[in-house]
């Protein structure tokens, strides 16, 4: 056979041979869909598992059981000059009594626990904002106690021996005496959201960690957005390549793969060892995030500006723009849309972040919502970290509940950063 | 050639001894040339023999490029445009520049073409404004398809239409010379053809310097043509004399095709 191409032997595409290379490939590529398909799979499945675990455990405390009384308030308890220091304890008991006429003195403290032990301060705040219930009857909707709240939730079994139960006999036969009264109601659980952190279950909410990750966060943003976009925008538009931006660029790579907890330590051992910031606070808590989404956001800055064609800078450039002009003109508005997408992610992932947090003291019990950004306060996954820690039943369901709430402002914010894709990339 | 037409044949540009190094590269070697006036000059050669650096010399466009080094003297109207006082910024309004794939700016067809104007404060208030955008886009030969339009984006047009508008949008900072580099290369025949005609047209106001990689479209468009080869400008002279009677050999053996 000669070797000149004119001569050269037709492929035979009907031979066995190649038909079944032909077949093994096919088949090689339908094993790899279905390897793609099963870890899908997988993931979506892990992904259920976990929501509804938490979805699980957690609806419990989006409810309270709650309540409804006549509290009779005489100016024998509490004097019309002062309300604010009125015997309010002295008042539920003797609301109870009313209900409960057989209850002897003694059983009077075991039933006074029916109610959360801040059903007193309900009654007081709402008689000193309206002294003129004095010698009247208060009809109010009050938390129960956690126990209470279990057992109404069906946490606590009946069948349980009366001696390993929280709960005994009388006490669950005190409050079904209540619900036949139709005393008991288990509404939407609204002090999740207006509460602060508290000992009580019944009585605990997310108010101080909601606002304390929100300033937290604000100061991350207001710190680690304009810094990233500026430094990114040097390295990748102005700086000459050299050693030194060599230097700086693998920095800026390590940095974004240290561990948050070292983060958190440089911030206890700066923020608050040197310059005596205060601790707890949540600027010091965003200025530790934003060192550690500083170098997300440079990261995915430089990419975004990367991938503004060269042709649109040549173009303004041959125009006569200055450097400058064709920066923040043409370049920037173009990778806008790929700078807020990274910024947003880096903020969702600050968000999550405990560990720095739990260093500066963002997990102390503040038992009210912080008013500014120097203020103790907690955040959002440090007060799923201590309520995690916490001993008493109600606390369970809480963490889970948190943890929802934490999970929906990150998808929220996930979904932010696509909406402003879309919008920016269709703006002309 | 057409010599008869005002101010042609005047010394517009001339470069003497221009070498071009990009880092350890000699990228162009003592390139000499007198490049006249409301005429077109044609840059041809193969791949990689400089024709485009050298272009980009004249409005310093590879100052831009990290290590490339000009040396040598390069005059517009008898100025050094690589004197220390002169700014590339300023001279980028004088010496306009077309590029190979067309690239308008993501804007609107208005804000394309006033964009130049803007940036150096030519228009003083918006009808001055209006104005230098339609006798841009009229001579830019485009005004007529986009007059209805001028709020779409620019980037909406066909592949002609938006190099039209981009040599509308670099002319409208009035510049003198017009630096055109490989405009067709990205458009289909009959889109080449409208640019074509449209640089003829344009020679009557400006020095207009294209490179290309078509021959017939340097004998077609140009008066004068320079020939490069490996960095070094080997042939320039009237258009006709090159392609019909090259007194270099390196020249005719690319013209007839056996090099390049």
């Amino acid at each position: 056979m000669k070797d000149s191409p004119a001569s050269a032997p037709r492929v035979n595409w009907k031979d066995p041979q190649l038909a079944a290379t032909l077949r093994a490939r096919h088949a090689r590529e339908r094993r790899l869909k279905i390897l793609g398909l099963l870890s899908l799979g997988a993931a979506f499945a892990m992904l259920f598992i976990l929501l509804a675990s938490l979805a699980a455990s957690g609806y419990k405390a989006f409810v309270q059981t709650h309540v409804t009384m006549d509290f009779v308030i005489s100016a024998r308890n509490v004097n019309p000059e002062n309300p604010e220091k009125g015997k309010y304890r002295k008042v539920i008991a003797e609301s109870l009594q009313a209900v409960f006429p057989e209850v002897g003195r003694k059983e009077m403290r075991q039933l006074r626990k029916i109610l959360s032990n801040g059903a007193q301060y309900m009654v007081r705040d709402a008689v000193v904002a309206d002294p003129s219930l004095i010698g009247g009857v208060l009809r109010l909707t009050v938390p129960v106690s956690d126990p209470y709240d279990q057992l109404n939730k069906g946490e606590i079994d009946r069948t349980t021996p009366e001696s390993n139960r929280r709960l005994s006999d009388r006490e669950i036969a005190w409050f079904d005496r209540l619900k036949e009264a139709g005393m008991i109601s288990t509404p939407f659980n609204k002090a999740l959201f207006l509460n602060a952190d508290s000992r009580f279950p019944e009585l605990a909410g997310l108010k101080g960690a909601l606002w304390g990750s929100f300033y937290a966060l604000l100061v991350c943003f207001l710190l680690s957005f304009p810094l990233g976009i500026g430094a990114a925008i040097w390295l990748e538009e102005f700086a000459p390549k050299n050693r030194f931006t060599d230097i700086i660029e693998v920095n800026i790579n390590n940095l974004a793969a240290v561990p948050s907890v070292v983060f958190g330590l440089l911030a206890l051992a700066v923020f608050l060892g040197w310059f005596n910031l205060p601790r707890s606070a949540a600027f010091v808590g965003g200025m530790t995030l934003a060192l550690m989404t500083l170098p997300t956001i440079i990261i995915a800055t430089r990419a975004a500006l990367k991938a503004v064609p060269p042709s649109i800078r040549e173009a303004a450039l041959g125009l006569g723009a200055s450097r400058q002009q064709v920066v923040f003109g043409h370049v920037l508005p173009l990778a806008m849309p790929g700078i807020l997408t990274g910024t947003i992610i880096g903020l969702a992932q600050a968000l999550g972040e405990t560990a720095p947090l739990l260093l500066i003291g963002m997990n102390a019990f503040i038992t009210s919502a912080p008013e500014s950004a120097f203020e103790p306060a907690t955040a959002l996954p440090t007060q799923i970290f201590i309520w995690a820690d916490s001993p008493e039943r109600g606390f369970a369901a809480r963490t889970s509940a948190a943890i929802l709430v934490l999970l929906g402002f990150l998808i929220t914010m996930n979904l932010a950063a696509v909406i402003l894709r879309r919008k920016f990339e269709r703006k002309w | 050639m057409n010599q008869q037409e005002t101010g042609a044949g005047e010394i517009k540009i001339s470069a003497r001894d221009v070498q071009v190094h990009y880092g350890d590269n000699h990228a162009l070697v003592d390139v000499s040339v007198d490049i006249s006036d409301k005429m077109v000059t044609a840059f041809i050669g193969p791949s990689g023999c400089g024709k485009s650096t050298f272009l980009r010399c004249l409005n310093r466009m590879n100052d831009t490029i990290d290590g490339c080094r000009v040396e040598g003297d390069i005059r517009l109207d008898g100025e050094d445009i690589y004197a220390p006082e002169v700014d590339p910024v300023h001279l980028r309004a004088r010496v306009g520049m077309v590029f190979q794939k067309p690239n308008p700016f993501p804007k609107s067809i208005y804000d394309n073409v006033a964009y130049g104007p803007r940036i150096h404060g030519l228009a003083k208030n918006r009808s001055e404004l209006d104005e230098i955008v339609e006798k841009s886009l009229r001579r830019g030969a485009i005004w007529d398809e986009v007059k209805d339009r001028l709020d779409a984006p620019g980037t909406s047009l066909s592949g002609g239409q938006q190099q039209r508008l981009c040599i509308a949008r670099a002319i409208a900072t009035s510049p003198e010379v017009l630096l055109m580099d490989e405009p067709c290369s990205a458009l289909d025949p009959i889109a080449t053809a409208q640019i074509e005609e449209l640089i003829d047209e344009l020679r009557r106001q400006f020095c207009v310097i294209m490179v290309t990689h078509s021959m017939q479209q340097a004998a077609r468009v140009s008066q004068r043509t320079a020939f490069f080869h490996l960095g070094q400008l080997v042939e320039y002279g009237e258009t006709g004399q090159i392609f019909t009677n090259p007194s270099d050999p390196r020249t005719e053996s690319y013209i007839t095709g056996r090099i390049g």
